[in-house]
């Protein structure tokens, strides 16, 4: 006991230093985030001082066409890489996991290269590919762009879920007389559901941050959100601000479903197993 | 099940034209001369042969690894420190979770975000100003710049370090104080050498973005504050000389992989004394 007593107060010091750092770290993290959100409902044009709440700057932002586009091809890409690229991932991890060991370590040597290469490589190459075939840089070329940098991530976080599944699964699943489609869908997929979530997510969350490739192979008046940040960014103008918080918000939003959606899913789950076993 | 490897062949057409093909076009265009055609292709090493002439560019490249040095100093010098701390937490769920989201909000934004604090008139200056000091000059410094990237890449080195700080066996520490090591000494004899791996991936994670990144030196260092990246997009979106757009993006690659090479050849040097029997 007087052990205990001696030791303690020490720990205590420690801890309100550890504690203290912490929050310093937490502060330094969310105050640029917090100041962009906060000003952007600051009705002055000040750097530093709220001098009242207005959405004025979000009027500004609805009434400026450039911004309006860019959120809408902000979402709109968004969205439609992840539908492709989380389609094509996980059908081609499925492929992978059936291939031979050439055939998969040739792939995922591929698949690390736009993960690990600096976004300014991939941005120039695709731009130099692009220019190369004249293609018209605009909507279609970030969009591809957004889907071939998706899919190895897609890849990545369905791949050690399909590793962990029993190998005689699709066996099973043919041998009962399910055609290669039925046993996709009906017995590999459910397994794997959380790694095509995860993946999903990630590819969504990755093309609605992405600037750096973005920028370089946009054209024709197509900007995403962050290329307008960027480009708007050399005068002070709060409007940035409203649009950051629309990023922000969007991401925010994602996140909290990421973390919510997974415990109710669960729960749903649980459910319908009970109302089965009382059945 | 021979059918299901068809699935493959799409993303193989599909990685080659969209991931390889852009990568050789680099390659090539980094090893002939002037001009956008692939159809006179010429074998030449002139760019390289400019940029190590012409000392702007080396002066460039200095800068950039300077600053990234610097980067990666300063996400272990405060990083450590708060994966340490974070790790004899109670509340380490929520705090990785805490270090992780400011990572998925766009990068740009929240670097936007610190020239409005970082101004004359800004945020930061006017807290300064109530205690009679200032305002500091802070916008378009090398210490913005350094605080932008620290900003955004610390938190990689954060979780790194926790990570491996969370691997390490709560009875080696046990068994060294019960040996007689004080708390400086098990940290330093225990923690310390254990917990380097996660040290080493960290710098991996700063040192690559650090290097190459163009739009922090753009939005806090100002229009004259020019790294590596920044040659690298006035040659593509300005300039428009591919070539020895291409071959600067080459030489940067290189400078990363030797300075992955160098930090791998460290670790396994300092390796033997401390982890390697464990």
């Amino acid at each position: 006991m007087k052990n205990e007593n001696n030791i303690k107060p020490k720990k205590k010091k420690g801890s309100t230093i550890r504690r203290l750092y912490i929050l310093a770290m937490l502060v330094f993290f969310y105050m640029p985030i917090v100041y962009t959100v906060v000003f952007s409902f600051n009705n002055s044009k000040s750097l530093s001082t709220f001098s009242g709440f207005s959405l004025q700057w979000y009027q500004k932002m609805f009434h400026n066409k450039d911004m309006v586009h860019s959120i809408f091809y902000t979402i709109a890409i968004a969205v439609l890489a992840t539908i492709v690229s989380t389609f094509v991932g996980t059908l081609t991890a499925i492929g992978l996991s059936k291939s031979n060991r050439i055939i998969k370590a040739a792939v995922e040597q591929i698949n690390d290269m736009p993960i690990m290469n600096p976004d300014i490589v991939t941005g120039i190459g695709l731009l130099m590919f692009f220019s190369t075939l004249a293609v018209k840089k605009g909507f279609m070329t970030l969009l591809l762009s957004h889907i071939m940098f998706c899919i190895p991530y897609v890849i990545l976080s369905v791949m050690p879920k399909l590793r962990s599944l029993d190998p005689n699964l699709l066996d099973a699943a043919l041998d009962l007389g399910c055609t290669p489609i039925q046993a996709i869908t009906k017995v590999i997929v459910p397994q794997i559901t959380s790694g095509i979530v995860s993946g999903a997510l990630i590819a969504f969350t990755m093309s609605f941050d992405d600037f750096v490739i973005s920028y370089f192979v946009t054209g024709s008046g197509v900007n995403n959100i962050s290329i307008m940040v960027y480009t708007m960014s050399k005068r002070v103008n709060p409007s940035i601000n409203a649009l950051s918080t629309v990023i922000i918000a969007i991401i925010t939003a994602v996140l909290v479903v990421i973390n919510t959606v997974p415990v109710i899913i669960e729960k749903i789950r649980n459910i319908k197993n009970k109302r089965r076993s009382t059945i | 099940m021979k059918v299901l490897r068809r699935f493959v062949y799409p993303y193989i057409v599909w990685a080659a034209v969209m991931i390889l093909v852009p990568m050789l076009m680099i390659l090539i265009y980094a090893f002939t001369k002037e001009g956008n055609s692939v159809r006179n292709f010429m074998f030449s090493l002139d760019s390289f042969k400019r940029f190590f002439s012409d000392p702007v560019f080396g002066e460039v490249l200095k800068r950039s690894l300077v600053i990234a040095v610097l980067t990666t100093f300063f996400c272990i010098l405060f990083g450590y420190p708060a994966a340490y701390a974070m790790a004899r937490s109670r509340f380490k769920i929520q705090l990785v979770l805490l270090t992780t989201i400011p990572t998925w909000i766009n990068m740009l934004v929240r670097t936007y975000a610190w020239r409005g604090m970082l101004d004359n008139k800004g945020l930061l200056n006017t807290f300064f100003g109530l205690f009679g000091v200032g305002p500091f000059k802070m916008l378009e410094t090398t210490f913005a710049v350094v605080l932008g990237m620290v900003y955004n890449f610390i938190p990689f080195m954060i979780l790194q370090i926790y990570n491996s700080l969370e691997k390490i066996d709560k009875s080696y520490l046990e068994a060294a104080a019960d040996l007689g090591a004080n708390r400086v000494q098990v940290f330093l004899k225990v923690t310390l050498p254990l917990s380097l791996p996660g040290v080493i991936s960290g710098i991996t994670l700063v040192f690559l973005p650090a290097v190459s990144s163009f739009f922090i030196p753009k939005l806090l260092g100002g229009g004259k504050y020019v790294l590596i990246g920044n040659v690298i997009e006035n040659q593509f979106l300005t300039a428009g000389d591919w070539s020895f757009g291409s071959a600067i993006s080459l030489i940067m690659a290189a400078v990363i992989i030797i300075s992955m090479y160098i930090t791998r050849y460290i670790d396994k040097k300092t390796d033997p004394e401390g982890g390697a029997a464990l």
